[in-house]
C-alpha cells in the first residue's frame, strides 16, 4: 500500500492532508492493518478543540481500544458521520476514510510531520 | 477429604515426577517467617450429615412458615419448582462466564432471552446481562448518565428505597457527583414543583422509583417532561419487578434500573438478587456490565457471543464504564425461567392478584388506622400510620407467626409511627385479618 | 475427520439437540402456570390504577411447562461445565461445587428469610454470617471483615474506599494508587472509581514487584499498592515483607487482591505478612458456584486501623449473647449494597469450610499447588515458560514456540475444545499477553488421570502446531458451533429478539 505523497504522517500512525487552513485527518493503512477489524470509532463533536499529540477519539477492534492522536491543534469543523454506522470503511480504504476536519490554529504546524517517504521508512523500521 | 480425588500414592508419584522430596518443598519460596505452621482454628472436618444438622439448626432459629407482610425491596412470591430443577443442572451452575462462545451457547442464549424479556417488560430497547442488584443498579445508572451528559449532579426522590440512596451516596462520594434529594407530597409522589426547582444545568439525572418505596406509582411522564426540559436524563428504578405485569412501563425514561428478585429469586436474607439496567439503543456504548449479542458462526449458523466488550474493565482498565466483572448469571437465569413460566398472561394475572390483596388489606387497615398517600395509585405496598409504635405491633404479630410491616421511623421520622406493609399473592386473607386486628390491639 | 480426531482420548462426538429461542415456541393460549383462586374480592385494575394501567405484555412468551424443561435442558447441554471435566481457566479457580452446599442453602428458614426480619427472628442467618466471618478472619489472619460486597470487584471498591476513608480521617490527601502491570483489569477500574490516579508499577524479570521501582515510586502521595499475591503469574511475591515495609514506611497501605487466596489457605496468612486490607472471592477459593457468570461474593478483611470505616451494618454480639446488626457507625464509608451481601453465598462458603476443617483446607491448598506444578513439569519442554519463578496454584506459559508456525494462544485454546477441555485463560496477565499468555489453573479438584489427559492434549496440540497448524487455526471442529462472527456482532449489535427476526432462521 502506497502512502499518499500529499499527506503528512505522525508516529502514532495518523495522516493529515492540509488544504489552506483546513486539515483532514484519518489513520494510516498500516494502522488499520495492525488494529484488525475496526468495529467502532468515537469522534469529537464539531466545534470542539483538538490539540497536537493529544487524544481526540478512540478506535475499537473486537478486543482492543486505541486512542487517536491529533497531528495538529485546531477546531473541529466536520466529522465523518458515515464511520459511526460503517467503521469497516477504515479497513477497506484507510487513506480515503477521513475522520475529522480541523481548522488549523497554525497551518505551518503540519510541515514538521513526516512525509510519505519518511513514514514508510518509519514503519519499516518499527516492524 | 472427600472432595479431593487423589490417593496418597498419587500424590507421591506426582511429587516424584516434579522432583520434589515432599509437598513443603513446593511452598519453600514463601519466606520462612510467614509459613503458617499450626492448624487453622476453624471447626473440625464434618461429615455431610453433620453439616446438614448445623444448618438445620440455623434454619430453625429463623421464622420458617411465617406469613410475610413485609416487602420494602424484597418480595415474597411463589417460586415454581422447575426453576430450581433447571438451575441445578451442573451445566448451568458449574459453568463460568461464557467467554468461549463455542462451548457456552446455553448460557449465552439464555442471557439473550433474559435481555429480550427485560426489554419487553420495561419498554426499553437494550438491557444488559445483569448487575449485582437493584441498589447498585441505581448507582451504575447514575454513573452512566454522568458519562452520557457530561454533567455531574443527581437529583433523587426521597421516595427511592433508602438503602438504594445510601449505596448511591457511597459510590458517588469520590467521583465529584453531588446528590440532591427531593421530597414527596401528600399523595406519596415526588413533589413536582420541588423537583423542577432542584434541577439545574448541571443535573445529569433525575432518579425516581416507581412504584416508589411507599408502593405509590409515580407519574413518570410528567417527571420525564420536567427532566428533559432541562436536558437531564430520567432514571426510573423499579424495586418490585412484578408490578410490570400490570403497571405501565416507564417508556419515557432514558435508563431503567431494576431489582428483579421478584422473578423467582428466594428472599434469602437479602441476596443474591439480580439487578438489571436497560436503556435506549443510542446509549448502548455507555451501558455497564456484560452484553450478549446474536451473530452467526463461520457456517452461517445462528449463535450468541459476549459483545461490545471494549466498554469493560478487562480491556479499558481505569477508563472502563464500570469495574464490574462477575454479574449475577445464575440468578438472571432464575428470572428468565420465571418470566417464561408466567409469560404474557401469567405475569398480568399474578400482578392482579397482588393488587387485589393490597387493596383488600389497605381497606381493612384503613378501618382502624390511617393509610397514608391515598391520592395516587399503588401496587402491592402501602403505608399505615398508627398511634402505637409499629415495633410493638410487630412483636405481637410475631407470636401469631406473622412478619409485620417495616417500621419507617428510622428512614422517615416525619411520618411518625408508620410502617410499610406489603401483600403479595402468598399472603392470605386470614393473615391480613389477623394483622389488621393486631394493629387495633 | 477421523485423522483429525485420532489423538483425542477424552471425548466422543455425540448428538446435540437443536433449539430455537423461547419466543419462537410461543403461541397464544399456552401456559405453564396455574394460580389458586383469590381469597379476597377481585378488583377492577383499570379503576385502581387509572392511567397507570398497562396495555399488555407485548411479546412475552406463552409456553407450557414441559416445553420450558426441554428448552432449558437442551440449552444446558450446549455448555461446558466443571461437572463435565477440567476447566483450567487461570485466575478463575474452577473447582468442585459441593452439592451439600446447594441443599443447605435451600432450607426453608434460610431461603425464605426476609432481610428485614426482626433480629430475634433471624438469629440463624446472623449466626451463619458470624461463623463465616470468624473462619475467614482466622484463615486470612486479619482483624475484622465485612461480607457485604457482592463480588470481587465490588470488594475491591469497598477496600479502596476504606483506604480512602482512613486517609481522609487523618487529613491526608494522597492521590495515587500503585498497580503492578500484572494486575487484574478490575484493579485500575476500581481505583479510578474511588477517585485515585492509577500509577503502573513494573514487574522485574522474575515476574515479581520490582523493589527498586517500588522504592522509587512510593512516596507520601501514594495511598496504597494493590497487590495480588500470589500474583497473576501464580508466583508468590518473595519480597513481600520488603514490599509491606516500603509501603508502611511512607505511611501507605498494602491492599491485597485475594483472587489467588486458594494458594495460601492453611499455608500462609496475608495478615501475617503485612497486608492491611484484602478482598476474598468466595466463588473462587471457597467453592461457591460460578453460575455461568455469577453471583459472586467479595468479603473484605481488614486490620484493626480500618475497622471504624467498615460498611454498615456490622454484625455484633449483644450483651444478652444474641447477634444483631450495628448501624451506628459514624465513620463508615456507607453501604455498598442493599441488605447484607450475597447471603446465599455465605451459607455455601461456610458449608465448604465445615466440610474441610483445618486439615482439609490445608490439603486442598497443597493439592492445588501440586497439580499446577505437575502440569508445569510435564509441559515446560513444549511450551515456553516466560517466567521461571516457582509456581503456586497456576502456571503461565506463552505461545512463543507455536507462534513461529502462526499458531497463537487463542487458537490453541480453541483446539483444546476439540480435545474435550475448556480452554485456559488466554489474554491475561497483561505482562505475558503480548507474547501470548497460556494461563492454566487446574485447581485441587482434578485427579491425576484428568491432568494426564490434559497434558496429552496440550502436547498433541504442540505437535500439531508443528506439523499441521491449519487444524488448529480452524478449530474447534467438534463443537456445536464454529468460531463466531464477533466483528459483525460488534459492528451491528443485535442485543434482543424482535418478532421480525423470526424470519432470520437458523441454517440446518
Amino acid at each position: 500500500m502506497a502512502f499518499p505523497a500529499d499527506y503528512r504522517y505522525t508516529k502514532e500512525h495518523e495522516w493529515i492532508k492540509v488544504d489552506g487552513d483546513t486539515g483532514t485527518i484519518g489513520i494510516t493503512d498500516h494502522a488499520q492493518d495492525s488494529l484488525g477489524d475496526i468495529v467502532f470509532v468515537e469522534l469529537p463533536k464539531t466545534g470542539s478543540d483538538v490539540e497536537a499529540h493529544k487524544a481526540f477519539g478512540t478506535v475499537e477492534s473486537v478486543k482492543a481500544v486505541s486512542e487517536l492522536f491529533s497531528p495538529v491543534s485546531g477546531t473541529v469543523t466536520a466529522v465523518n458521520d458515515d464511520l459511526a454506522t460503517a467503521p469497516e470503511k477504515i479497513n477497506s480504504d484507510a487513506h480515503g476514510s477521513w475522520m475529522i476536519k480541523v481548522k488549523l490554529k497554525n497551518p505551518a504546524e503540519a510541515n514538521s510531520l513526516m512525509s510519505a517517504a519518511d513514514y514508510e521508512k518509519f514503519v519499516a523500521e518499527e516492524s | 477429604m472427600r472432595y479431593l480425588p487423589k490417593s496418597p500414592a498419587d500424590r507421591e508419584e506426582m511429587l516424584r515426577e516434579i522432583g520434589a522430596p515432599n509437598i513443603d518443598e513446593l511452598f519453600s519460596h514463601i519466606p520462612a517467617e510467614y509459613r503458617f505452621k499450626r492448624d487453622l482454628k476453624v471447626p473440625r472436618q464434618m461429615a455431610e450429615s453433620e453439616i446438614i444438622e448445623y444448618f438445620k439448626q440455623r434454619s430453625e432459629e429463623m421464622s420458617a412458615g411465617f406469613g410475610i407482610l413485609l416487602g420494602a425491596g424484597s418480595y415474597y412470591h411463589y417460586r415454581p419448582v422447575i426453576i430450581d430443577s433447571l438451575i441445578s443442572r451442573g451445566e448451568f451452575f458449574t459453568a463460568y462466564t461464557p467467554y468461549q462462545a463455542e462451548i457456552s451457547q446455553g448460557t449465552l442464549q439464555a442471557v439473550f432471552e433474559f435481555q429480550s424479556m427485560i426489554c419487553e417488560l420495561t419498554g426499553m430497547e437494550v438491557a444488559n446481562a445483569s448487575l449485582y442488584d437493584g441498589s447498585t443498579g441505581v448507582a451504575e445508572g447514575v454513573m452512566m448518565a454522568v458519562r452520557l451528559t457530561g454533567r455531574s449532579e443527581t437529583v433523587i426522590a426521597r421516595s427511592v428505597h433508602p438503602e438504594h440512596r445510601e449505596v448511591l451516596a457511597t459510590y458517588a462520594q469520590h467521583q465529584a457527583m453531588p446528590i440532591r434529594e427531593v421530597g414527596f407530597g401528600e399523595n406519596g409522589r415526588i413533589d413536582l414543583s420541588a423537583l423542577d426547582a432542584a434541577i439545574t444545568d448541571k443535573t445529569a439525572a433525575v432518579v425516581v422509583q416507581s412504584p416508589n418505596f411507599f408502593g405509590t406509582i409515580e407519574d413518570v411522564a410528567a417527571i420525564a417532561d420536567i427532566a428533559h426540559k432541562k436536558g437531564a436524563l430520567l432514571i426510573v428504578s423499579i424495586s418490585e419487578a412484578l408490578s410490570l405485569g400490570i403497571v405501565k412501563p416507564p417508556v419515557e425514561a432514558d435508563i431503567v434500573t431494576m431489582e428483579a428478585q421478584s422473578f423467582g429469586v428466594p428472599l434469602g436474607f437479602g441476596g443474591p438478587y439480580v439487578g438489571v439496567i436497560a436503556t435506549r439503543e443510542k446509549f448502548v456504548r455507555q451501558i455497564p456490565g456484560r452484553l450478549v449479542g446474536q451473530t452467526v458462526d463461520k457456517q452461517g449458523k445462528r449463535g450468541f457471543v459476549l459483545t461490545l466488550s471494549t466498554r469493560e474493565q478487562h480491556i479499558r482498565r481505569e477508563k472502563a464504564t464500570s469495574n464490574i466483572c462477575t454479574n449475577q448469571g445464575l440468578v438472571a437465569l432464575m428470572a428468565t425461567i420465571y418470566m417464561t413460566i408466567y409469560g404474557r398472561e401469567g405475569l398480568k394475572e399474578l400482578a392482579k392478584q397482588n393488587l387485589a390483596k393490597a387493596v383488600y388489606a389497605a381497606g381493612e387497615f384503613g378501618k382502624i388506622a390511617k393509610v397514608l398517600f391515598g391520592g395516587a395509585p399503588r401496587f402491592n405496598e402501602f403505608v399505615v400510620q398508627t398511634s402505637e409504635d409499629s415495633r410493638a405491633i410487630n412483636e405481637r404479630l410475631l407470636e401469631k407467626k406473622i412478619i409485620g410491616g417495616l417500621p419507617l421511623k428510622k428512614f422517615y421520622p416525619e411520618l411518625g409511627n408508620a410502617a410499610l406493609w406489603c401483600c403479595t399473592e402468598l399472603v392470605t386473607k386470614e393473615q391480613i385479618d389477623l394483622a389488621a386486628k393486631a394493629v387495633q390491639k | 475427520m477421523s485423522d483429525m480426531n485420532s489423538k483425542i482420548k477424552k471425548v466422543t462426538k455425540h448428538i446435540s439437540q437443536n433449539e430455537g429461542l423461547i419466543f419462537e415456541r410461543s403461541s397464544a393460549g399456552k401456559a405453564a402456570y396455574k394460580l389458586p383462586p383469590l381469597d379476597v374480592p377481585e378488583v377492577d385494575a383499570a379503576k385502581v390504577l387509572g392511567s397507570a394501567l398497562r396495555d399488555g405484555l407485548g411479546n412475552m412468551p406463552e409456553v407450557s411447562e414441559f416445553e420450558i424443561i426441554r428448552h432449558f435442558t437442551r440449552l444446558s447441554t450446549w455448555n461446558y461445565a466443571i461437572d463435565l471435566g477440567m476447566y483450567p481457566l487461570g485466575s478463575c479457580t474452577m473447582k468442585y461445587n459441593a452439592r451439600v452446599n446447594e441443599v443447605v442453602v435451600r432450607m426453608d428458614g434460610l431461603a425464605n428469610a426476609h432481610p428485614y426480619l426482626p433480629e430475634k427472628a433471624a438469629q440463624g442467618a446472623l449466626r451463619v454470617m458470624k461463623d463465616l466471618s470468624d473462619a475467614l478472619i482466622e484463615i486470612t489472619g486479619m482483624d475484622a471483615i465485612t461480607l457485604q460486597p457482592a463480588a470481587g470487584a465490588h470488594g475491591e471498591m469497598t477496600g479502596i474506599m476504606l483506604v480512602r476513608a482512613y486517609f481522609d480521617a487523618k487529613g491526608e490527601k494522597r492521590r495515587k494508587v500503585l498497580i503492578p502491570d500484572s494486575a487484574h483489569g478490575t484493579n485500575p477500574a476500581t481505583a479510578a472509581m474511588c477517585g485515585y490516579q492509577v500509577e503502573n508499577l513494573k514487574s522485574n524479570s522474575k515476574g515479581m514487584v520490582d523493589i527498586e521501582s517500588l522504592a522509587a515510586q512510593m512516596n507520601e502521595d501514594v495511598a496504597a499498592l494493590m497487590l495480588t499475591n500470589p500474583n497473576t503469574l501464580g508466583v508468590f511475591e518473595e519480597d513481600i515483607h520488603k514490599i509491606a515495609d516500603l509501603m508502611h514506611a511512607k505511611g501507605g497501605l498494602l491492599y491485597m487482591d485475594g483472587a489467588n487466596m486458594n494458594a495460601l489457605v492453611g499455608k500462609a496468612r496475608p495478615g501475617d505478612f503485612g497486608v492491611d486490607v484484602m478482598h476474598l472471592n468466595l466463588h473462587k477459593t471457597f467453592s461457591t458456584p460460578h453460575g455461568g457468570g455469577g453471583p459472586g461474593s467479595g468479603p473484605v478483611a481488614i486490620k484493626k486501623h480500618l475497622e471504624p470505616y467498615l460498611p454498615t451494618p456490622v454484625i455484633v454480639t449483644k450483651k444478652d449473647g444474641t447477634l444483631g446488626f450495628d448501624y451506628d457507625r459514624p465513620k463508615t464509608i456507607g453501604r455498598v449494597k442493599a441488605f447484607y451481601g450475597n447471603f446465599g453465598m455465605h451459607v455455601r462458603a461456610l458449608a465448604y469450610i465445615l466440610a474441610n476443617g483445618p486439615d482439609g483446607l490445608r490439603q486442598t491448598t497443597e493439592d492445588a499447588v501440586l497439580n499446577a506444578n505437575y502440569l508445569r513439569k510435564k509441559l515446560e519442554d513444549v511450551y515456553e515458560l516466560p517466567f521461571k519463578s516457582p509456581s503456586m496454584h497456576e502456571v503461565v506459559f506463552s505461545h512463543r514456540l507455536q507462534a513461529a508456525n502462526g499458531v497463537k494462544t487463542g487458537d490453541i485454546a480453541k483446539r483444546l475444545i476439540d480435545y474435550g477441555f475448556h480452554p485456559y485463560t488466554t489474554a491475561f496477565p497483561m505482562i505475558v499477553a503480548d507474547h501470548g499468555a497460556i494461563m492454566i489453573e487446574p485447581t485441587e479438584s482434578e485427579p491425576k488421570e484428568e491432568l494426564d489427559l490434559f497434558i496429552d492434549a496440550m502436547r498433541s496440540i504442540a505437535e500439531e502446531a508443528a506439523t499441521n497448524p491449519e487444524i488448529i487455526l480452524t478449530a474447534p471442529h467438534n463443537a456445536r458451533v464454529q468460531r463466531m462472527d464477533e466483528v459483525t456482532a460488534n459492528r451491528k449489535p443485535v442485543l434482543r429478539w424482535k418478532p421480525e427476526s423470526k424470519s432470520a432462521t437458523e441454517k440446518p
